[in-house]
């Protein structure tokens, strides 16, 4: 591991990076080809949009199906998740450098910086780098707004915006396109000039946590450590939600030993995703909370498959009705039912990834899904 | 050497038209809200004459039949 | 008008033909709002859909044939195949064979369907839309019997089902249960033109 970081530098709230103190710390753009693939095979740097796929085998994929886009993804969808804005806001560079590192070594010319279209000042701090670049290297680039929608963060949805100018996911593979995130080329970044991955990841603490936010971590930290670093808990946490609204629910008592390692989760069924840690406060309602998650979630569908569409919605009006009126065996039923058929059948992970958290909420809190008490108010964090 | 294939559906096109599980109710069912559940797995070859049918049948052409990896390997 | 064999066909094919005709259309537009009963599965309205439609073209051929070889009417080949192009009732006849082209572009995507897309066949089908009502106007105009009773009846009984069954059709909304959610996502995603 290398003792680079990508928060290193300046303070956070001082703005964004320019290139001459960005080239001063770090050096300028290492020299890039086909061996830089094989560096980032070796680093075992993984995707960290979601999904976790290893950076350096996506590269060789793109590079052998002749890939001539490079959508770099900081749609960042995800309403808790706040990593990617930050660093494109504060390290603009960083992203640059990892982007034109990944096109110049799968030999793409054409790079689409993916934004999301309310996020101003990361795409103001992100356009403003550009204007420092050499023309040699900002010819590569265009900026494409995503929607402020859940799904245009997919590849797919990113990949369709790129080619036909909307957001839709589909069916279709990336063919033309490579698509990686933002905070993965910020790692590719340092990974070129030190040879090794940095062993850090980069969490939103979100939830009940004294100083909410986005924080670089070491892989060997836990999340005990991740909270701590957040400013501990505001009470007693029921449990945390790993990985954001596609993630898992987990009890805290099992939670706070778990590594925030993309390997070491996914080896215990778990998934870093996007890096929101969402803690549960004691004196919140897990049913309830499910049940809002879930309500967004089936809105977010981009009604394009049948199962998708009214599967989410009927899951939602099933524990919306758990929520607020009390435990039924009817309901429950049902969720267990629709959300084994759901599963598998859209076109994207949209549906996969709700059914998901849900059974991960079934099954976390069985005790409270039985036995729920029918209570108006739902209190949120 | 026989063949394995399987059903295979576009889910955006798909819009719950339900011929395909008229005529493959074996292996095609329908969901609360008319779209197809498909038994995963290789098609039985007694099925195969309607199974060929309802991918011609579809109205929207969602259906498609493909090798499975038994079926590929197979006919190596 | 010297009443021929031949002439008789081509009237009572062409009769035929339009009653055939008007059924291929009713049955497209049920399964369109997806029809289906006790002991109707919907697979039953798209394979008579078919089937008519394939019955149909035999008696069209039949009519046209009888037409062309006629040797009262002087009709080449080319008559049947070009619009406008007859001396024998020009106007008449001409849609006849547009309403007959119009067909067949329908009929040849619909055997290549696989080849060229869903959304290229469904683009031509719509043509249907446009030979029924000129095959129909064309059955009104050409024949010399045609003010008898029994064709106006039939025409007007043909006629009166498809307009009645495609009124509905037409405002009785989508019938895609997902088209207006996914229309509202769509406008939400709308392509965002940048500055």
């Amino acid at each position: 591991m290398s003792t680079m970081r990508l928060l290193a530098g300046r303070t956070l709230s001082a703005g964004p990076e320019g290139f001459a103190e960005h080239a001063a710390r770090l050096g300028h753009l290492p020299h890039a080809g086909r061996d830089l693939t094989e560096v980032v095979v070796r680093s075992g740097l993984t995707g960290r949009g979601g999904a976790g796929f290893p950076a350096g085998l996506k590269w060789r994929a793109a590079a052998a199906r002749h890939a001539h886009v490079l959508v770099v993804n900081g749609a960042e969808g995800e309403p808790h998740s706040k990593k990617d804005r930050l660093l494109m806001s504060t390290r603009p560079h960083l992203v640059l450098d990892g982007a034109l590192l990944a096109a110049r070594a799968v030999r793409i010319n054409e790079i689409v910086l993916y934004i999301g279209e309310h996020h101003t000042i990361a795409r103001a701090a992100m356009e403003r780098a550009l204007a420092e670049r050499p023309a040699a290297d900002r010819k590569h680039f265009r900026i494409a707004a995503a929607p402020a929608r859940y799904v245009s963060g997919d590849s797919s949805a990113a990949v369709h915006l790129v080619t036909t100018g909307i957001a839709l996911p589909t069916n279709a593979p990336a063919a033309p396109a490579m698509v990686q995130n933002v905070e993965t080329l910020a790692h590719v970044a340092l990974i070129a000039r030190s040879g090794e991955d940095t062993g850090t990841v980069l969490v939103t603490m979100a939830g009940g946590v004294s100083r909410p936010g986005v924080l670089e971590v070491e892989t060997s930290s836990t999340i005990a450590d991740a909270i701590a670093l957040a400013g501990g808990a505001t009470e007693p946490p029921r449990a945390v939600l790993m990985g954001g609204y596609f993630g898992a629910w987990v009890e805290i008592g099992q939670a706070q030993g778990l590594t925030l390692d993309p390997a070491a989760l996914r080896a215990r069924g778990l998934s870093l995703g996007c890096g929101v840690v969402g803690v549960l406060p004691g004196s919140h309602c897990p049913v309830c909370e499910t049940a809002g998650i879930m309500r967004y979630l089936a809105g977010e569908s981009s009604a394009q498959c049948g199962p998708c569409f009214f599967g989410l919605r009927a899951l939602a009006e099933a524990s919306g009705r758990i929520a607020t009126q009390g435990s039924n065996s009817e309901d429950l039923q049902r969720l267990h039912r629709w959300a084994a058929e759901v599963r598998g059948r859209g076109a994207c992970k949209h549906p996969d990834g709700a059914v998901m958290f849900l059974q991960s909420a079934l099954s976390t809190f069985g005790q409270e899904f039985a036995s729920h008490p029918a209570h108006r108010a739902r209190r949120s964090a | 050497m026989s063949r394995h294939y399987e059903i295979v559906v576009d889910r955006i096109r798909c819009d719950g038209r339900g011929l395909c599980a008229e005529l493959l109710p074996e292996l095609i069912r329908l969901d609360d809200w008319g779209y197809p559940i498909i038994s995963p797995g290789p098609i039985p070859e007694h099925l195969m004459p309607l199974a060929e049918r309802a991918v011609e049948d579809c109205p929207v052409l969602a259906l498609t039949l493909r090798r499975t990896e038994q079926g590929k390997r197979a006919s190596r | 008008m010297p009443d021929t064999f031949l002439w008789y066909v081509t009237r009572a094919a062409g009769a035929v033909s339009l009653v055939l005709l008007s059924g291929v259309v009713i049955l497209g537009l049920l399964s369109t709002m997806r029809v289906q009963g006790e002991g109707w599965p919907r697979f039953l309205t798209t394979g008579l859909h078919r089937n008519v439609a394939l019955i149909a073209v035999v008696f069209l051929f039949l009519h046209i044939v009888t037409a062309v070889v006629d040797p009262f009417t002087h009709l080449g080949w080319g008559a049947a195949l070009v619009p406008f192009s007859s001396y024998y009732r020009t106007f008449w006849l001409g849609l006849g064979v547009i309403a007959f082209d119009l067909l067949l572009a329908i009929i040849v995507t619909s055997l290549v369907r696989n080849f060229i897309g869903h959304r290229t066949w469904r683009a031509i089908h719509w043509l249907a839309y446009g030979s029924w009502p000129v095959a129909v106007i064309h059955g009104l105009g050409t024949g010399t019997d045609v003010w008898s009773f029994w064709f106006m009846l039939l025409t007007a009984t043909c006629a009166g089902i498809v307009l009645i069954v495609a009124g509905y059709r037409f405002m009785a909304g989508p019938f895609d249960p997902l088209h207006t959610a996914r229309a509202v996502f769509r406008g939400s995603v709308e392509k965002r033109e940048l500055p």
